[in-house]
């Protein structure tokens, strides 16, 4: 009979023994070795019936096909826009899929897309030597203007993320101000008010520390109350 | 006569006072702390990063790049030159060599991953130092790791088995003679990823350090995940 060595959500290092036995199986962030089954990450156990999974704390994003991210152009090329993507591998917007508008031929591309321009776009293609592709063309896609930018770890943008998108909600009501995350950890946030936008600042900060923590969206609300000084009424992103 | 009572007053294998932390440097993607005794070392981490020149990147896996670097003042005699020298450069290349075994990096080809290993004060066993605050940082900046590593120096001093030297362990004066080991270990499955010796000992010497050695690794190991799970729990 295998024996499992720790609870769920408890923190694990890489070596530590998490279970014993092959009735346990490795998942994400774990492996074999003989009968037993080892951590490979600072992460946080999930255990998934029989499956041992972990959920990561820590680490540089991974570009998936399919994902929206916040990049920069860090430069120009003939066809296209070089982006950084906060990742290990810049990206290429091509120009056919910069935009639905009309560009001709020879035309200068830094009339589009400046240097430094930060742009919400979509990874279309990822290859096995992590060639990025990104493509513009799609709801919600588009260059940010004004507003400034937060990095977080980007472990953990799906709590900043929340349940349906409840946290950002929240953020976006108590704050009043603009918000969007890229999966890459880059977020945007733009508001009328500078306090507020601050206090929205300090926000992604604290559920960056407090992440793997729970109670998380009770922490933040009462948080945001006290700071904002109303009360927060809607709960929830449906 | 032989060594039966050390100079510091320790037993022959008690390790010196061990502390460390994670997530020392902000800017780093990982980084770590590790004080032994007198020797001191941070180790910072940057990466995956797109790598320059161009023709050093492997297409397969990602490339480790370590710094060792000794601060000017950190030595226990004159100052230390500042940059890269000999030694160094050495202790560079074996750090690699010593946390390569533990780590998986297929999964960012094309890339590099920068370890800079600073020694503000050192009194021997700079390089084990080194190379726990090393596997601590990588470990905090999330890569897929098979184990931590754990080094520790052993050795023979005159004609007794020791662990973790100071460096007046290491440069006395007696009959035997001094051995200093260095020795990495993955704690896990007791595998060796560093072993360098400077002196001279007979066979039966070298294996009794060695065993010394694999007990002492899982010691080091426990202060490691204590100070990377302290990361989590403190607030």
């Amino acid at each position: 009979m295998g024996k499992l060595l720790v609870k769920e959500k408890e923190i694990v290092v890489p070596g530590e023994k998490v279970a014993e036995g092959m009735d346990y199986l490795p998942g994400i962030g774990t492996y074999r070795s003989g009968e037993n089954i080892f951590a490979s990450k600072v992460g946080l156990t999930y255990i998934d019936g029989r499956a041992i999974k972990l959920v990561p704390l820590a680490g540089k994003y991974l570009p998936k096909k399919g994902d929206t991210i916040i990049a920069q152009v860090r430069d120009i090329m003939f066809s296209g826009w070089n982006t950084d993507t906060n990742s290990a591998y810049t990206a290429m917007l091509n120009v056919k899929d910069a935009t639905s508008d009309f560009i001709q031929r020879g035309a200068d591309l830094s009339q589009i897309y400046k240097i430094d321009d930060y742009l919400v776009a979509k990874i279309v293609t990822v290859t096995s030597q992590k060639l990025i592709d990104l493509s513009m063309k799609g709801p919600g896609l588009k260059k940010l203007v004004g507003g400034r930018i937060v990095k977080i770890t980007p472990t953990k943008v799906p709590r900043l993320i929340g349940k349906k998108g409840s946290m950002v909600s929240m953020i976006k009501l108590a704050t009043g101000c603009r918000l969007t995350v890229g999966q890459n950890g880059l977020v945007w946030l733009a508001g009328d008010d500078p306090n507020k936008e601050l206090i929205a600042v300090e926000t992604i900060n604290l559920i960056e520390r407090k992440a793997h923590t729970s109670g998380l969206t009770d922490l933040v609300k009462s948080f945001l109350e006290e700071k904002t000084g109303t009360e927060i009424k809607v709960q929830g992103g449906e | 006569m032989g060594y039966d009572k050390r100079l510091d007053g320790r037993k022959h294998d008690e390790l010196r006072e061990i502390e460390a932390k994670v997530g020392v440097i902000k800017n780093a993607d990982g980084s770590a702390y590790f004080k032994i005794g007198k020797t001191t070392a941070y180790a910072a981490v940057y990466g995956p990063k797109n790598i320059y020149p161009k023709f050093l990147a492997d297409p397969t896996k990602a490339v480790l790049r370590c710094h060792y670097n000794m601060m000017p003042f950190s030595g226990m005699g004159d100052r230390v030159r500042p940059g890269a020298n000999r030694r160094s450069k050495e202790i560079s290349m074996v750090t690699e060599n010593a946390l390569l075994p533990t780590l998986e990096l297929s999964e960012f080809p094309n890339s590099v991953i920068d370890v800079y290993i600073e020694l503000p004060e050192t009194d021997a066993g700079s390089r084990c130092a080194g190379i726990c605050a090393a596997s601590l940082a990588l470990a905090d900046a999330g890569f897929i790791m098979r184990d931590l590593v754990a080094a520790v120096a052993v050795g023979k001093v005159d004609d007794k088995v020791v662990v973790d030297l100071n460096y007046d362990e290491e440069a006395l004066e007696c009959e035997n003679g001094v051995a200093d080991i260095p020795v990495a270990i993955l704690p896990q499955t007791g595998e060796i990823s560093l072993l360098q010796m400077d002196g001279i000992v007979d066979t039966a010497i070298l294996k009794e350090a060695l065993e010394v050695a694999q007990k002492t690794a899982k010691e080091i190991y426990d202060v490691q995940r204590n100070a990377l799970k302290a990361k989590y729990n403190e607030e």
